[in-house]
């Protein structure tokens, strides 16, 4: 079992490193995204500095949902999901993996660039910090679900779009509790119970997420 | 004769159809009566409100309606999971049915809400825990709608959606406790909605009247839709063939 997650976990690494730019692409659009906010809502340091936050955790969202579209679409393609699936390994171990990586690749690269981002819209250095730690635990939960839309939209037309309507409101916890904890250090309270739900809600993610994407993979390749 | 009751007799889509066919009169005549009797009771006879006026009166639907939105939704999950568990092709397509009337119910619950907040409290929205709880359910209902609508297997949009709904009905506790929270950390609560005034008997007896004219009109539409979907899905099947056959003879 922990070969199979390794197996596929460094496969996808392989591959993503292979197609270093397309790796890249999420990261690209979370800059562009962001720095999109302070030319619409104008320059302002204070009202930039009170909507860091949320600004940031609802880009990293984005940036997640749209890249996640093809975590399983290649491997459908070609059919070397199908063999996966085949192999005998459990699908519950496949989709962690897949998640695993998924987070490697997108997810890792948005909280190193969160801080950079930060100082952009004049965010202090508790507030920094706060935002990556709770984009340290908040990325995760949403790779997890991802991959269950991912899977769950798997070859259909309009997957993109279907996967953000379906896994968005489903994400909503791990944004209410992520930029609610920079929120409650900028007015001086304490994050330990933001970051205590958001831990909970990546153990509860972590342990049905890989369920779920396994069952809806077996639906897609019924 | 076999006494022990026969759970699945109506699974089968030719009797289903046939069962539909003798309720539905009912359940039709009962939304219109309900309607009826509860909109005169909730426009004539209840009295007005002290504090909110007339205003008020639009509860004999929002409330109902906001009920109606968040039943539908754990029925659709649970008829679709039977569908899912049992291969019943009829509660998959209940669970279908159901969809479509459950979001119409949450829009509703939002548009009249949006009427009485505009008078009460001078907003048409605040962003209020069980506001944004009942959008966020009308983003599930359309999430589960697109989904079952994209996919071309009529099985594998069954199952999926089904999963969908399971998903969605187990985190919806989480949802609205989440968003409880987010709105306490925001603001302090402007409005508070938890305290329901005391009511007049004759505002109860409104309400409870619409409550039942919704359940009857969600039964005799549900039910409708579940006809046409089984209709359509049995189009090559003997019943169906029958049954066109007899309607051209009687016409």
């Amino acid at each position: 079992m922990g070969s199979a997650f390794s197996a596929v976990y460094v496969r996808d690494l392989r591959l993503a490193l292979r197609r270093r730019v397309e790796a890249l692409l999420p990261l690209v659009f979370f800059v562009v995204a962001i720095s999109l906010f302070p030319l619409g809502v104008g320059p302002e340091p204070q009202t930039l500095r009170q909507i860091a936050a949320g600004v940031v955790w609802v880009s990293a969202l984005l940036a997640s949902m749209l890249s996640v579209t093809s975590l399983y679409a290649g491997d459908h393609a070609d059919g070397s999901l199908e063999q996966m699936m085949l192999s005998g390994q459990p699908g519950l171990v496949i989709a962690s993996a897949k998640a695993a990586a998924h987070w490697t690749v997108t997810g890792a690269p948005l909280v190193l660039a969160a801080p950079l981002i930060g100082l952009l819209l004049d965010m202090s250095t508790a507030g920094l910090l706060t935002l990556v730690v709770s984009l340290l635990l908040g990325t995760p939960i949403l790779s997890l679900l991802g991959g269950m839309g991912a899977a769950l939209t798997l070859g259909l037309r309009s997957a993109g779009v279907l996967l953000i309507l379906l896994i968005l409101p489903l994400s909503i916890p791990a944004l209410i509790f992520g930029a609610g904890a920079v929120g409650a250090v900028d007015s001086g309270l304490a994050t330990s119970g933001h970051f205590s739900l958001l831990g909970a809600l990546l153990i509860l993610t972590a342990l049905t997420a890989p369920l779920a994407t396994s069952f809806a993979l077996r639906i897609a390749l019924e | 004769m076999n006494r022990s009751v026969r759970w699945f007799t109506f699974a089968a889509p030719s009797r289903f159809y046939w069962l539909v066919g003798v309720l539905n009169p009912w359940f039709w005549t009962a939304a219109v009566a309900l309607t009826i009797a509860g909109m005169y009771v909730g426009f004539f006879v209840a009295p007005t409100d002290a504090t909110q006026g007339e205003s008020y009166r639009i509860i004999f639907i929002h409330v109902p309606a906001a009920w109606m939105s968040m039943i539908i939704y754990l029925a659709m999950a649970f008829w679709a999971a039977v569908g899912w568990m049992f291969n019943a092709r009829m509660a998959s397509v209940l669970a279908r049915a159901l969809a479509p009337t459950g979001a119409m119910f949450t829009f509703l619950a939002l548009w009249t809400g949006a009427f009485w907040g505009k008078p009460t409290w001078g907003t048409w929205w605040v962003w209020d825990a069980r506001l944004t709880s009942e959008l966020i359910l009308l983003f599930l209902y359309l999430g589960y709608i697109a989904l079952v609508a994209s996919i071309d297997d009529m099985v594998r949009g069954d199952k999926a959606g089904a999963l969908l709904a399971i998903v969605g009905a187990v985190n919806v506790p989480i949802i609205y406790f989440s968003v409880r929270w987010w709105n306490t950390l925001h603001q302090g609560a402007t409005i508070s909605m938890t305290a329901a005034p005391k009511m007049a008997h004759t505002m109860l007896t409104a309400m409870m009247l619409m409550t039942l004219a919704f359940w009857a009109y969600s039964f005799a539409v549900v039910f409708t839709r579940a006809q046409a979907m089984a209709l359509e899905r049995d189009h090559d099947a003997e019943w169906v063939r029958q049954l066109a056959l007899g309607r051209k003879d009687s016409s």
